[in-house]
This record gives C-alpha cells, structure tokens and sequence, in this order.
C-alpha cells in the first residue's frame, strides 16, 4: 500500500506554523482563493470514498467524528475493518440505511492556498437534476471512472451534463487503481476510450489522472505505486485551475440590479453582484432594457467607496443622472451591452415530476428579472444514456422528470440577456410552475429567434378605449367555466339575451362551437387543451379591445390556463365565473350522453372522469346550480358585471 | 482591461451571502433575521449591515429566548440592536415560562419547548414568510444537504426528499399558502471562514468566546459556568461546588447546556489556533446532536426545530 504521508503534510502544512505563528497563519490563510467542484460517476465508483478522503486529509474532520466514524464502519461499514470514508458524506438518515446518496451535498475543505466546495452529485439515472444543480455553480468536474469497469453509460451521461453546463475544467479520475494492481495499460486504454468519446460531445479538453480514494494515491502528491504517471496530483491540480469569478472579469460589464438602496432623498444607489466585467467610478453604464446612459460616481460599501470592484463582488453602484432603473434592470458597459428579445432557443432540463406542457405559461426566472414564459413543443430530446451516442437527438412532444430537451421560449416581455456560452448569469434559467411554486427546469438560452426582433407592434389610431366608449360600456370577459354538462352554455346564453336585450354589444364564445372552426386541429390531450385555451384567450383580448363584452363557455379545467387569460386582460376585466356543479349531479343529467361514452372506455381525457378538474379558487362569482336557478344565475351575473349588486 | 484582481474566498463567500440576503429583501413580504447572538450570528448580522448599506437592514432581528442564555449574551444582544438600527424582537415561549421549564428537570423537553415551539409562536405571530438563519452545511450531515432557500410547511416541517433544485444563484422565493422559507446566507462558511471573518472585519463577539477565570461547576461529567448561581440553586435544590477556572466557550447557548473547555486564549489569533489545533468537533459541546443516534438533527429538523 502506498504512504503518501510525506506529502500530505506538504499541502495540509499547518500544525507548526499554526503553534508557532498563528498570526503568519492567518495572513496566509486571508489569501486564500476559493474552487467550486463536483465529483460524479456511477453509483460505486467511489465518490463518497474521495470525497472523504479529501477531509480526512485536510483534517476536516476531527477525532470525536473520527471515532463516531470507526464504530460506524464497524456497524454499516462496506469496507470490512477499515475505515468506510464515505460514511462521512451520506448524510441523510434514508441514505445511510440503503448505503447511497441520494442528493446534492455541500462540503468542504481546504490546503494552503484554495477553500474547496464540494458538490457531491449521485450517480443514479434518475437524478439528472441533482447533478445538474451541483454542476451549475461549478467551476470544474471530477468524472470518476472505476479502473475495472472503464467508461460507462454513466460516464458519458455526466461528462455530456458538465459539458451542457459550461465547466471549462474536466477531470478524468481513473479510480481503484489498486484494484486492477495499478496497470498503466488499463488506465491508458480508458483513457484513450473517453478521449474518443469526450472529442465526439464536444470536449475539448481534459486532465486525466490515476487515482485510488480509498488508499490515497496520487491525491495529494505523486503516488510510488505509478511512477509511469508525471501529471499532477488532484490536489495540485485543483489548487492551480483558473475559478470562472477570475476568468469572467475580462468580459465586459454587467451587473443585474437586486434592490434600489435608497435611505433618503440623497442617496440612491443600485445594489448588485457584478455578474462579468470590472467597473469604476466615471464609467460610462447603460441601463438595460431602457438603454439610458449615465457615469458610475461611487462604488459604496461598508467599508468606504472602492476605486475599483470587479466580477464576483456585491456592491451599490451610484449614478450620476436620476434615470429610471428597479430591480430586473441590467447596468452594463456603454459601449458593448447585452440585448434584450423576447423569443429565444434554449435547452430545457426538466426536474419535475409533471412533465412539460407546452404552451402553458410559466415563470422564468433570469438574473433579477421574473417574467411569465411559454415554452413551444420540444425540437427534440437529447439522448444521453445511449451507450454508443450520448448527445444524439429524440423527436418528442414534451419532456418528463430528467429530460434534456431544446425549444423555443416565449416570454411576455423583452428580458436582458446574454448566450449562455457568454454568461451564465444572463444566460441561465429556471422555470417556475405558477400553482405550485415548484422550479421545474434550468434552461440555459442560447440566442434569440429573429421573428421577435422583426415583429413590432402597429400603433393604431383608433384606440380600444374609443371603440370602448362607441359603445357606451366597459369590455369585459364573462369566462365560464366548470365540468361538462355543468350548465355553462345553458347560462352564458341567457347572460347575452340580457346583456342584448339591455342594449350591450356582446360576443359568445362557445367551447363546441370554436372547435369546428378556429381549433378545429387540435384534440383532448392536455396539450392541445392548453392551446385550445390559448387561442380562445387571444381571441377574447381582440375582442375586448374591440370594445366588446365578450363571454366564454369552455371546461377549461386548468388554473394555470385560465390564470394565463387573466394575464392577458386589463385588471377588472376578466371575471371567472364558476358553473359549480358536482360531478354526480352533472354525470345524472348527461345531456349529450358524453359521461356514458366516457365511463365506457370509449372517450378518453375526459374530464372529471379520466382527467382533472382544477376548481377556480377565487372566482368572482359562483353559481351552485343544485341551489338556484338557470335564469337567476344569470341575473345576478349582469347585476354583477354592470356593477348594480354586490357580488356572492 | 487592467490585470485580474484575484478575490480571496472570504471575499466571494461574503458577496454571496449579501447577494441572498438582497434577494429575500426584494422577494419576501416579510423577512426577518433571527439572531442567538453567536458568532455566527454576529456574523450573519455584520453581513446584513454590509449588504443594505448606508440603509440599515430593512428587517427586525428576532431572538427566540431560553431566558438560560448568559447574561453576557443578553448584553451584547441590546447593543448590537442599538448599533445597527434594526428593531429587536424578543420571543419567550409563554407556556415554557410558566411551566418553569428548564434544561436541568426537563432535559430534551427544554429545547423542543424554548426554542422550537418558541420559533414557530414567534414566526406565526408575527406572520414572517422568511427566516435568516446562521446554520453552515459544515456543522452537521443533514445541512450538508440542506437548500440555501429551504422550505417549511405551515406546520413548519422539512422534507428533506422534496427539496427545490437551487441552480447557479438563482432563488426561488415563491411559497404556497402557509409555507414560510428558512434562509442560510452563510450555509458555504466553515466554522474557520468565520473565525477569519470575524479577525479581518472586528466584528463583535460575546467575551464568553474568550478564556477568563470564570465561576463553573461539573455536571454530568461536563465543565459548565455558574453564570447565575442563585438560580442554579433554586432550580438544582442544592449549591453545585464552584470553581474559579481560566475557560472559554466555542459555542453559545443556554449556559446550563453549553460546556466550557479550559483554555487561556484571550486573544482572536490564540482562540483561531486553539480552535485549528483542537481535535473535537465544534458542536460536542452541544447536547441536542446526541439524541436519537447519528440522525439527530435531522430529525428535530423536520419537527421545525431551526
């Protein structure tokens, strides 16, 4: 067994000099710099076992842990009588009873020179979106390879996930080197193996070395056992890559603002994390998306104004002119701003369970800015556990749980930003669900469609106020909804009787009637609702803006859809009004005989039966049709939207 | 473009911490700090000033209270409130307090009732959404894996397995109906990141960190402080033998809970070394890991414990 005891003290040198001259100690330790990594690899390659390795080394771990540790190993140990060093990182109680890890950990150690933050990322398939989260604040990957088995469908899926996320920095440890007696045959042939692969997704760079976590070879200096090996250690590697906060301060400026600071009428500053670039006071700044210039005049902190802050630093900038700028603005250099566009190719990870609908609206959060996005059916998937082409393309419709995919996104207004390959900060996203919160994807984009710098909106000289007060009545959508059968038709129908007969111009859009028509292509799937809704949605603010009072009668079973329609109107105009009859109730009447059909088996997505109905939570009115009548409903509806009676 | 000015880890670990704190301020309808007065505390705090600065931190500072904490504490506590012009918020658990629990008769019944009840009363009474809090992923396995942005349900649980994927430094600070959000600016620190900071910044700390002859008793084989002897007579029944002893504290809590160790560093430089060359790990000082084996801290942390 290798003992590279000698040289472990080298790196982790501490103890003298700490006893002797703590203060020396200290002013070396502020110098420190600070590399972000992930290790990854298939389940048994001996992450957790590297990992604490690397702080049982650096001494991260002290005596009593140590003890806990030994008697652990003894209990659930998998190495016999020695110590199980990945028991130091499977934290989760789960975990340690079914022996893997099953989340993104966070740990950390340090040498002389760097802080390390560790992302240990599992190996399992079916975690993509852990691997993907540790890897996005990464700044290199360790792609651990067992020196038995050699490159893996494993391997290929993690090394394409580093490289997708931008990681300039790879490392191929050849692992368990010890096993297979530390032949230089065995790892040159593995190396050459990934070297193919790496060249044919796209890598163009990596740092291969041989390696055993558990026996400590060529961890922190050169290993006796291969002395056919001249590259450098993990540690020394790791101590010397350039970290990406270094490398982005030679790209232009940009810095999303987080939060106005203002404590009083004289001071007004825009507080931030320098995304790229330096800045300095007497810079000339632009403000994005506005494109108003000004001068930086201070860089405030705490500890008094800086002369100069650069990429990786919180700061509160002051301008010279009282210009408009909150928070989801850009400040960057004057001369080489990044662009704003509304539509963008980007590639999609999903995280979540329910998989992606395209067409409905979420919110994309990039930067500071938080807009409501539509994603279109994927171009296609990525294949990355193929064993032959990792990176190879899938037709889909949409993507599930792990899926990486590439689409076109749609946003409701222009955002700041950058191609992901530029900036990660201007480039990278998340996808939020607007029900239930959830981060359902990381998107990074990577350039904007040319449709949404060409399309520009016609200013019109008649306005929809002028078309509006033509008819002496505000527009509004009734929206209608509730199961099939509800009596939504039945209402929505005496509702414009009396609206007509009051004088009022009015419009009925109908949910069978529509589908002969204007959404005659589209089916039941959840998609096509979607869209159904979508264009039903576009056609009412048309006609509201036409000045019309418009009512719809459509299941429209999704609250994300009809809160999207909502999105789309002048507050006040969209009042949702809820047909709430029980499903029994609605199954009993069955007027055009759909329920039977659908209980048969022989009509499918139906809803109630076979597909959700999401009940409005807030509507602005309610109609229980076991408790009032068809025509009373209705009368209260106009008493509502003509403002004669309070609403119930 | 000028030559690369090469930030050190201090550095970029403060800059994140004031990037999440900015972020819940934009985000959260009614963020609070919550502040034990420890080191880390302090820390978070100092960092809280630099973040906001020159306005103070928009958001109270909340301390859950045991009423067992060191008078010292309490102390530093007002003085700090004072100087960063933030509003101190003081929560005593009311049942706790008439109940006379303790950490002497009540052992485990004392930190669930003082402070995991207390801060939930606290944070449902004044209807905080947001919660900062000083705990680092290197204290304990479970905050290794633990979200910066983590979630609560209304009844202030965790569910480790149903964690939202925190990606680059983007935060999702959207919460359902009920749910609040725990937020740890300082989860990437390490106990000697903090240390350092605390050198380089002169932040203040409680003069407990620091080795003074002080009174202190033994109990249960563990070395504590008399810190309020007639009450630890009341509550004992019976005049524990006090010694004068040089110690110092490494972490703070309730002062019948929290073991001192002899030492004579009275200096930041000689607490930093003793605490580099020592070979136990910070939080044994502690009683609350202890209980229900290795998984004790996950397990009070899904009952709502901070």
């Amino acid at each position: 067994m290798a003992d590279s005891e000698a040289t472990t003290d080298v790196i982790y040198k501490t103890d003298d000099l700490i006893a002797q001259d703590i203060d020396a100690y200290l002013e070396q330790h502020q110098h420190k710099t600070m590399l972000r990594f992930i290790t990854c690899g298939s389940v048994d390659d001996g992450k957790s076992t590297l990992i604490g390795r690397l702080l049982y080394d650096s001494k991260m771990i002290f005596e009593d842990q140590l003890a806990a540790l030994e008697s652990d190993s003894k209990k659930v140990g998998t190495q016999g009588a020695e110590i199980d060093f990945a028991l130091l990182v499977d934290g989760l109680a789960a975990e340690r009873e079914q022996g893997i890890t099953i989340d993104v950990a966070y740990r950390f150690f340090g040498t002389e020179k760097r802080k390390f933050i560790v992302a240990d990322t599992p190996g399992h398939e079916q975690y993509t979106r852990n691997m993907v989260t540790g890897a996005s604040t990464a700044d290199l990957a360790v792609i651990l390879i067992d020196a038995r088995k050699g490159v893996l469908t494993q391997t290929r899926r993690h090394s394409y996930l580093a490289h997708l996320i931008g990681i300039r920095h790879i490392v191929l440890a050849v692992n368990k080197m010890d096993l297979v007696g530390y032949d230089q045959a065995t790892y040159d042939a593995i190396v050459a193996d990934y070297a193919a692969f790496a060249r044919s997704i796209g890598i163009e760079r990596f740092v291969a070395m041989p390696i055993s976590g558990f026996k400590g070879d060529n961890i922190t200096g050169p290993s006796p056992n291969t002395p056919w090996y001249t590259g450098p250690s993990l540690i020394q590697h790791l101590e010397t890559v350039e970290v990406d906060t270094t490398a982005d301060q030679a790209k232009p400026f940009r810095m999303p603002v987080q939060w106005v600071n203002r404590p009083n009428l004289d001071f007004r500053g825009f507080s931030g994390l320098i995304a790229s670039g330096a800045v300095r006071p007497g810079d000339a700044v632009r403000v994005l998306p506005s494109g108003k210039t000004s001068t930086v005049t201070r860089v405030v902190t705490l500890d008094g104004d800086l002369d100069e802050a650069v990429a990786g630093q919180s700061v509160t900038i002051c301008l010279a002119d009282e210009i408009d700028c909150s928070r989801g603005d850009v400040l960057a250099t004057a001369d080489a701003p990044p662009q704003a566009a509304d539509q963008f190719e980007s590639t999609l990870v999903w995280m979540a369970d329910e998989a992606l609908l395209p067409g409905r609206a979420y919110w994309l959060k990039l930067g500071t800015q938080t807009v409501s996005a539509t994603v279109q059916a994927p171009k296609y998937t990525v294949n990355v556990n193929d064993a032959g082409g990792a990176g190879s393309h899938l037709a889909c419709k949409t993507l599930d749980l792990n899926a990486i995919g590439v689409a076109e996104i749609t946003t409701d207004r222009p955002i700041v930003f950058e191609p992901y390959a530029e900036g990660r900060t201007l480039g990278g996203f998340i996808l939020i669900d607007k029900i239930t919160n959830a981060t359902v994807a990381a998107g990074m984009l990577h350039f904007s469609l040319r449709r949404a710098q060409n399309v520009h909106w016609q200013a019109l000289d008649v306005s929809r106020a002028a078309h509006a007060a033509l008819k002496n009545q505000q527009p509004a959508v009734l929206w209608f909804t509730g199961l099939s059968g509800s009596g939504k038709s039945t209402i929505a129908n005496l509702v414009e009787k009396k609206l007509h007969a009051l004088g009022k111009h009015t419009f009925l859009l109908d949910g069978d009637n529509v589908r002969h028509g204007l959404n005659k292509d589209l089916g039941f799937t959840e998609a096509d609702r979607i869209e159904n809704i979508r264009r039903v949605g576009e056609v009412a603010r048309l006609m509201t803006d036409a000045g019309l009072i418009v009512l719809t009668a459509f299941i429209s079973p999704f609250r994300a859809e009809r809160e999207m329609v909502r999105g789309l109107l002048a507050a006040g105009e969209f009042l949702e009004v809820f047909i709430d009859t029980p499903l029994e109730v609605a199954e009993a009447r069955d007027v055009k005989g759909l329920y039977k059909k659908a209980r048969s088996g022989q009509l499918k997505n139906f809803t109630g039966i076979d597909s959700p109905y999401e009940a409005p939570e807030n509507p602005e009115i309610r109609v229980d049709t076991t408790r009032e009548s068809p025509e009373d409903a209705a009368e209260r509806i106009v008493d509502h939207l003509l403002g004669w009676a309070p609403t119930i | 473009m000028s030559d690369s000015t090469v930030l050190t880890h201090l550095q970029r670990l403060e800059a994140e911490a004031i990037h999440i704190m900015r972020e819940v301020v934009a985000e959260a309808d009614n963020p609070v700090m919550l502040y034990s007065v420890g080191k880390d505390s302090a820390v978070m705090l100092h960092l809280a000033r630099k973040a906001f600065y020159p306005s103070p931190p928009p958001f109270p500072l909340l301390h859950v209270d045991t009423t067992w904490k060191f008078q010292a504490m309490y102390e530093l506590r007002n003085k700090m409130a004072a100087e960063s012009g933030m509003e101190l918020l003081v929560h005593r658990n009311p049942e706790a307090e008439a109940r006379g629990i303790n950490p002497f008769d009540h052992g485990a019944l004392h930190t669930d009732m003082w402070k995991t009840e207390g801060l939930k009363q606290a944070l449902d009474k004044y209807g905080f959404d947001a919660a900062f809090g000083g705990a680092r992923r290197d204290e304990e396995k479970s905050r290794a894996k633990e979200r910066i942005f983590s979630f609560r349900t209304a009844s202030h649980g965790w569910d480790p397995k149903n964690q939202r994927p925190e990606l680059w430094n983007l935060y999702n600070a959207r919460k359902n109906k009920g749910e609040s959000i725990r937020v740890f600016p300082i989860s990437n620190w390490t106990e000697l990141d903090i240390w350092q900071y605390i050198h380089l910044n002169d932040v203040p700390i409680v003069p407990l960190y620091f080795a003074e002859e002080r009174p202190t008793y033994e109990w249960e084989g563990q070395l504590f402080m008399a810190d309020d002897i007639p009450r630890l007579e009341r509550v004992l029944g019976y005049t524990p033998e006090i010694t004068m002893k040089s110690v110092r504290f490494r972490t703070l809590g309730c002062f019948p809970l929290t073991g001192a160790v002899e030492s004579t560093a009275t200096t930041l430089p000689e607490v930093i070394q003793e605490t580099l060359l020592t070979t136990t790990s910070e939080r044994q000082g502690r009683v609350i890991d202890k209980d229900a084996g290795g998984a004790g801290m996950e397990v009070k942390k899904q009952q709502g414990y901070f």
